[in-house]
């Protein structure tokens, strides 16, 4: 059972860190929380389809659609939140000097949480899919012993939702002065992580060269199996032993991104930064 | 239209995604079965620095998710399906693998000579 709630805390923990980051980095937009819980729903329905469709997704594209499906899931993911990034360079400002005054914001929330909303969903269904067919796997296995398993899959699925909570509880409670400067980097390093990991599943696939397998290895230090490097690989990306390409995706959405935010930051709406003086 | 900008960032990156191209030389191919939540064999001799293929057949009507931190692969497998991993070119050692939805019986190594 504990084995079960093991794997199955792995599989979410990922999501549960996302939505987390997500919910908090838009606390102050208008009507957030449908959004999130659409963007979950559809995720978890999504999810369903895809573990259904796992042996014909892996046939696509000469055995390799597998991999082609986690890169694109992943590329949206990461264009996603690179767009809110540079919206929130824009509009940051006014959400952190009044979260209510800002009355331009809400038409603009609403398209800016319908983008994170297909990111919370992604992440539900890359890591649900794998979620359900693991459950599925214990629920069709002969024999008995499956309930008690299945206890511990759902054990599982609480703690990381727990550990996704802890983390946006923990993310408000920094002051509004720092909050989106904060949020902004954390959504920064998820999308550099994600980029990071797309790249594998394209280096599996063999469309890309791996460049350098790996470029370190730092395993005997922090596994990546550990705790810390379980939370470190979902929060900032952080790979034990990652291919040359990795890196290079990596450290270009890191850059791209970050120098957007500054050249939006510096050449925004006059509207959005006027928020910030009053 | 209100999706106008993340839409076209989707369509931009979909259409900029690499179409894998046609296996060149054909790869080396080594055969990889799970049955009873267990592979065999359990250590895979393949040759280092070259690219080779593992053939993997899950003969369990069970899901399975062929995963190594070494390698830097993961592959999901349906139950009785079969699914092909590339890796390396390696260097000599060994790379050990799990099936992590079985991890205490499904384990093996990658033995690159």
């Amino acid at each position: 059972m504990l084995a079960t709630a093991v794997i199955v805390f792995r599989e979410v923990l990922e999501a549960a860190l996302i939505v987390g980051i997500v919910a908090a980095a838009t606390r102050a937009v208008p009507g957030r929380n449908r959004w999130l819980a659409t963007g979950i729903a559809a995720g978890l329905a999504g999810a369903g389809v895809v573990a259904l469709g796992t042996d014909r997704i892996s046939e696509l594209a000469s055995g390799v659609g597998q991999e082609l499906f986690n890169a694109t899931v992943l590329g949206i993911a990461v264009v996603m939140l690179a767009w809110h990034n540079l919206w929130m360079s824009s509009h940051g400002a006014a959400l952190a000097a009044d979260a209510r005054s800002v009355g331009n914001a809400i038409r603009d929330g609403r398209r800016e949480c319908s983008v994170l909303s297909v990111v919370i969903g992604l992440a539900v269904l890359r890591e649900g899919s794998e979620t359900v067919l693991f459950l599925y796997g214990i629920a069709a296995a002969e024999g008995g012993g499956s309930w008690p398993m299945l206890a511990g899959g759902l054990a599982g699925i609480a703690a990381g939702i727990a550990v996704g909570y802890a983390l946006y509880a923990g993310l408000l409670r920094i002051p509004l002065r720092w909050f989106f400067t904060v949020t902004g980097m954390l959504v920064l390093l998820l999308a550099a992580g994600l980029a990071s990991q797309a790249a594998r599943f394209l280096i599996q696939a063999d469309v890309l060269p791996s460049l350098a397998t790996p470029l370190w290895d730092t395993s005997a230090l922090l596994p990546q199996t550990s705790v810390a490097g379980t939370l470190l690989h979902s929060l900032v990306g952080y790979e034990a032993r990652p291919a040359g390409m990795q890196i290079v995706f990596y450290l270009f959405v890191l850059i791209a991104v970050a120098a957007g935010m500054r050249w939006v930051d510096s050449h925004g709406p006059p509207s959005a930064r006027q928020g910030a003086t009053s | 239209m209100r999706f106008t900008a993340p839409l076209a960032a989707i369509v931009a990156f979909v259409a900029l995604l690499p179409l894998p191209l046609p296996a060149a030389a054909a790869d080396e191919e080594f055969k990889l079965v799970i049955q009873d939540h267990r592979f065999q064999p359990v250590e895979l001799l393949v040759p280092a620095g070259k690219k080779v293929k593992l053939v993997i057949e899950n003969r369990d009507p069970t899901p399975e998710e062929f995963e190594s931190h070494a390698l830097n692969r993961e592959k999901v497998l349906a139950g009785k399906a079969t699914a092909t991993v590339l890796i390396g070119p390696l260097k000599p050692g060994r790379y050990p693998f799990v099936g992590e939805y079985n991890e205490k019986t499904a384990q093996g190594v990658v033995v690159v000579q």
